[in-house]
Parts: structure tokens; sequence; C-alpha cells
């Protein structure tokens, strides 16, 4: 008998519905995805800080196996915080999104963002209901890491290069970086950024806050 | 890898289709897998047969389609299949080819069931 169903079909309808939720309420969702250690709870931090800064309502969810260490050092910006420990689940789906959401009133945030489980490979076949999706990929991590995982990099919107501080000291070649993006997803938007000295963050906060208004 | 719980969830998905169709027993899974799915071939078909035990599709066969990415090439005006996931480039003229039009599935195709 012809069935036609997608397998991953519970997930893609919740996804869907959080979309709807996140675009009546007006909040711009932003998903970070990288291998562990590239960098994306330092770049939060920052991120949630800068945007308070303006003036914007921002808030976070962090996906992690075990502890809520990311959640705390996220509070320190002010801004609402909540942990999603997934146990041994090795990436956030729509379900989880959507239960640790449940009591928040979205209509009281421009920006949400939501930092997955440190996983280049599972985060790429769950849409999560968000508007832009950015892979992180660290200066230390190799300049072939876009043809190691090309499916990640096929399903997220930008790519990061973080850690920009630390380029020289182990020769980053930012060009073959750039070659190997453009090969596995071509036109994809590319920015390098240090969370730490926070070179070309004022830039990438200029540009998130110009995407929420174009929604 | 979480191919266990894709495992599972196959099996969920094939076990309520079933019960729709008021089948007692399912012999076959055909699955429709895409390279840009974000799903390992051998690692599912590993994780298969324990998923099946003590459900309607104990016993039975997972029969994998292997779909290829096919993406449009605007210079060609034309589909095409690409032929690594690697370069997503235009295998006829070299042209980058950012936009996808499928490859990406993972998919229930059909079930070959018992009344």
């Amino acid at each position: 008998m012809e069935v036609r169903r997608n397998v991953l079909k519970q997930n893609d309808v919740l996804a869907r519905e959080l979309r709807d939720r996140f675009g009546k309420a007006g909040v711009f969702v932003v998903s970070m995805v990288s291998s562990p250690g590239a960098g994306k709870t330092a770049l939060l931090e920052k991120t949630l800080g800068l945007l308070r800064q303006r003036g914007l309502r921002v808030a976070a969810l962090v996906g992690d196996l075990a502890t809520d260490n990311d959640a705390a050092r996220l509070a320190r910006s002010g801004a609402p915080v909540r942990q999603i420990t997934t146990g041994t689940l090795c990436h956030l789906e729509a379900a989880m999104v959507g239960k640790a959401l449940e009591d928040w009133d979205l209509n009281e945030l421009d920006f949400l963002f939501i930092e997955n489980v440190g996983n280049l490979v599972c985060p790429s076949s769950y849409d999560l209901g968000e508007n832009l999706r950015i892979v992180l990929m660290s200066v230390t991590e190799g300049e072939d890491k876009p043809l190691k995982y090309p499916t990640i990099f096929n399903t997220a919107d930008v790519a990061l290069i973080t850690k920009a501080d630390l380029a020289t000291a182990v020769e980053f070649d930012e060009e073959a970086a750039a070659r190997n993006i453009e090969a596995v997803r071509p036109g994809m938007e590319i920015r390098q950024v240090s969370a730490k000295t926070g070179a070309n963050l004022e830039p990438l906060m200029d540009w998130l806050v110009g995407l929420k208004i174009l929604v | 890898m979480h191919e266990l719980s894709i495992a599972l969830g196959i099996v969920d998905a094939a076990s309520e289709e079933a019960v729709r169709q008021n089948a007692s027993r399912v012999c076959a899974v055909h699955l429709r897998l895409g390279p840009l799915s974000g799903v390992v071939k051998e690692a599912l078909e590993f994780a298969y047969e324990a998923s099946c035990y003590g459900t309607l599709l104990a016993g039975s066969r997972l029969i994998i389609e292997d779909r290829p990415v096919v993406v449009y090439c605007t210079n060609c005006m034309a589909e095409r299949t690409l032929a690594s996931i690697q370069r997503f480039v235009c295998p006829e003229c070299g042209a980058a080819t950012p936009q996808v039009i499928s490859g990406r599935e993972l998919e229930l195709a059909a079930l070959e069931v018992e009344d």
C-alpha cells in the first residue's frame, strides 16, 4: 500500500505551528548550530547584551544534554533564559521548544534565540520554526569543515566564522573556508566575528535588526 | 547520531498507517531517503531490526530507496541531478546551484502488509 508520509512529519507539523505562533507574536526567532565548543554561548551572551543595549526585548533557550551552565551564563545578560536539558538526545526538536515556551508571553519579545545542542549532524533534520538558522564554525576547526558536514551548512541561512581573534595564531585560511562554504551552499552569507574582542559584532546586530524589520 | 530514534519513528508511522488500513502485520517498509535528510542509511538499517521488536513490524524488511539531490540550474534553465553534495554546481555547465528541488526526503513511500 502506498503511503507517502514524512517520517519526521510530527516535528514538521509542530515546527509549522511554532512558526505561526512566532509570526503572530511578532518575535524574530534565530537558532544557532555548531560543533561543541565553537562559541555559540559566548556569542549569544554578547548578542543578548548588545541587543538589550539597543532597547530590544530578547530571550534565549539553550539546549544541552546536561547541566544548566549555559543558561546561567546567558542569564548574566539580564535577559530571560531557559535551559532545555535533553538527557541523551543529541539535538533539539520542535516539541521541546514548544514545551519550553509554554508559559512565556512571546508578544513581549522582539528576538528569541535558540542555542541548539553542540552537534553538526543531527540538528539539520529538525525544523524548530525559526526565522533564521545560523551555523557557527570557529577558525580552529579547519577550513574543510563545510565539506565534512555539507548538510548542516545546506540547511542553515548564514555562516559565522567565530574566534576570529585566534585566526592568525592558527593560520586560518579565510579564502579556503569561503570557497568550501560556497561549494556546499552557493551564495551563503559569511561573517567573521570574535565574541571575545567584540570584532564585527555591531554590524551583525545591525543586520539582525534589519532582518526583523523585513519580516 | 540518533538513527535509533528515527527507526522508532518509522515503526510508529508505519504501525499507524497499517492499523488505519486494518492490516495485521507489516512485511516490508519502503523508505525514500535523500542525502540531505541528515540520516545515515547504514546506521538506520542497523537500528531498524531492534526497533521492530514487539510491534506489527516484527521481522519486517526495510527497503531503502536512495533519492538523488536534484537542483535547479538557472543557467541551463533545467533540473539537474547533483553528483556530490560537497559541490553544489551544475554537472553540465558548472554554474553554482543553490536551489534544491529535492534530496531531503525521509519518507515512508509504501508498506507491504498482511490483513
